[in-house]
């Protein structure tokens, strides 16, 4: 499990949790699950034309993760935001299952690319992972504190002059960012888990932003580490460990914030 | 002027038992997730519509490991699951999206797992791709009248419940406060809503069928605001993209790349993504947005 080909994929895999933690708190925060979910989808498509036409499928699935997310963010305006969301994954998914028509690739690196493959990671794609993780991680510094205000109180964001709009923009951006490195190690159906779950299960337990943040990247790191362990042990996908074990942290939270919650409730009756 | 017919319709278009079958279960299909799809966008679920159809992955493979048809499959996922979501879900949306997104990740996990066993237990190399992105001219034998009986029943339930359920829908509070039993019929919804999903992940796939009942409908919303008007368009909507989809994807065999066919869900869902730009080009009607808008029903609400 430690052996030197594994190497590439531990350090890789960490970079991801901890990118997908500290995007997916904002996700949680703003309620932008369903966003979360439809940018890796659209960067399946990307990653299906890539490798159709022959380039990096880095640059396909930056290109189309990029593109799906702005295109959210401009069409959401004029309409609903969900129902835009829910036509622009299926627009995509359309796209990504006309090019794999088209392509001669075989069905296991179909299904590798849905639902996460963790061998065979070269110490190529990991120096470009921690690229675009550093990236992400200095525009998410940059933008921190009028991020966390537009997120939580929009209407004070904007009467300190911050544009929703432009933050839904920046923030969609992150999101395409986060999805670009991890989508390659675990899959496009189950990248929005890793954003959901361990996010989602530290702010059932903390309302505070930082812990939260840091409780997050924990949870994520603990729940990519077992996913490989047991995917490397058992052979079944990686996919099935990261999306049980991101679901399971959040009932274990939500039951430790019940259980803390009716503690507290007997005392104060007492 | 039959040789432009011929390049439209390609020779045994219309003597083909499978575009048959296709065209027939691909409209009812259209008509079913239209109406419903008018409900779905009016209550702001298009995830959880979205979700149900991931979910019906699930069925999909699981009916595959186990032999039997997909669509027994997709039916019981979509009723399963789409009443547990309700049960589960809260009324705030924002924690009702986490909720949802923790259940899909859950089960999509499950699902890989099933589709591994099934692309390792057996060579056919397909069933990731079959399951995830149907096949409309797979369409056969007893498919056609299980299709087109759980699409009456479907409809039919939302006859039952149009007027309490369109109250419910436009303001929960008001319905509440009309004695309307709101969780119960949120629920009924739920499940009529896992059964269309279920139908139209059989003819698009599970990850395309969200279109179908989004698309149309959320189309058909900018152009009318009478629920009722918006649900016959939906539903022609749908069944006009199907049809062309359809015919594109028969006449596509002689396409380049490769001359194998485009797939029909790409063609559908494309033809309907098409049809919902277009229709932000008319000027809509002032108040067709406001109308039904999430604000005004907060506002109604938060009134109440």
């Amino acid at each position: 499990m430690f052996a030197p080909f594994m190497e590439n994929t531990w350090i890789t895999a960490s970079i991801i949790a901890a990118i997908a933690a500290l995007v997916g708190f904002f996700v949680v925060l703003r309620g932008a699950t369903f966003t979360a979910h439809a940018v890796p989808n659209a960067a399946f498509a990307g990653a299906a034309g890539a490798s159709l036409i022959g380039v990096s499928s880095l640059l396909g699935l930056g290109a189309f993760s990029l593109g799906g997310a702005l295109l959210i963010g401009v069409l959401s305006r004029r309409g609903r935001h969900d129902a835009v969301t829910a036509l622009i994954v299926a627009l995509m998914l359309g796209l990504g299952a006309l090019f794999l028509s088209w392509s001669t690739e075989y069905a296991p690196e179909i299904y590798s690319l849905l639902f996460g493959e963790v061998l065979g990671l070269s110490s190529n794609e990991t120096n470009l992972t921690a690229i675009l993780a550093v990236v992400c991680v200095l525009i998410l510094a940059c933008v921190y504190r009028p991020l966390l205000l537009s997120s939580t109180l929009p209407e004070a964001a904007e009467a300190r002059g911050i544009s929703a709009a432009r933050i839904d923009a920046l923030f969609l951006v992150l999101v395409a960012l986060a999805t670009t490195t991890a989508v390659p190690v675990v899959g496009a159906l189950l990248m929005f888990s890793l954003m959901i779950g361990p996010p989602a299960a530290a702010r059932a337990l903390t309302k505070h932003p930082a812990p939260a943040m840091a409780l997050g990247v924990v949870l994520a790191l603990a729940t990519v580490w077992i996913a490989i362990a047991a995917s490397y042990q058992t052979n079944w996908p990686i996919g099935f460990f990261v999306g049980v074990g991101s679901a399971a942290w959040y009932v274990l939270a939500r039951i430790g914030a019940w259980a803390r919650l009716s503690v507290k409730s007997v005392g104060e009756r007492a | 002027m039959s040789g432009v017919l011929n390049s439209i319709f390609e020779p045994g278009f219309f003597s083909s038992g499978p575009v048959h079958a296709a065209l027939l279960t691909g409209a009812v299909v259209a008509a079913v997730s239209g109406a419903v799809g008018v409900f779905t966008v009016l209550r702001s679920q298009s995830f959880a519509g979205h979700s149900l159809s991931d979910l019906g992955t699930l069925g999909g493979s699981g009916a595959f490991l186990l032999g039997v048809g997909p669509l027994w499959g997709f039916i019981t996922a979509g009723v399963v699951v789409g009443g547990a979501m309700d049960l589960a879900g809260s009324q705030r949306r924002n924690s009702r999206d986490v909720a949802t997104g923790i259940v899909l990740g859950a089960v999509l996990g499950l699902s890989a797992l099933l589709l591994y066993f099934d692309t390792t237990s057996s060579s056919t190399t397909g069933v990731t791709v079959t399951v995830l992105f149907g096949s409309l001219f797979a369409v056969s034998g007893f498919t056609v009248p299980a299709t087109l009986a759980f699409a009456g029943l479907g409809l039919s339930a939302l006859a039952l419940c149009y007027r309490p359920l369109l109250l419910s829908s436009v303001s929960s509070d008001l319905a509440a406060a009309r004695g309307i039993r709101v969780r119960l019929l949120g629920l009924v919804f739920m499940i009529v809503m896992g059964v269309t999903v279920a139908l139209s992940s059989l003819i698009v796939g599970t990850i395309l069928s969200p279109a179908l009942l989004i698309g149309p409908a959320a189309t058909a919303l900018r152009l009318t605001r009478r629920p009722l008007a918006a649900m016959g368009l939906a539903a022609a909507l749908g069944a006009g993209a199907t049809w062309l989809g359809i015919l594109l994807a028969y006449d596509s065999y002689h396409w380049p790349p490769i001359g194998d066919g485009w797939p029909v869900s790409s063609f559908v869902v494309a033809l309907i993504f098409l049809a919902y730009l277009l229709s932000a080009l008319r000027k809509p009607e002032r108040r067709t947005e406001t109308v039904y808008s999430e604000n005004t029903v907060h506002a109604v609400s938060g009134a109440v």
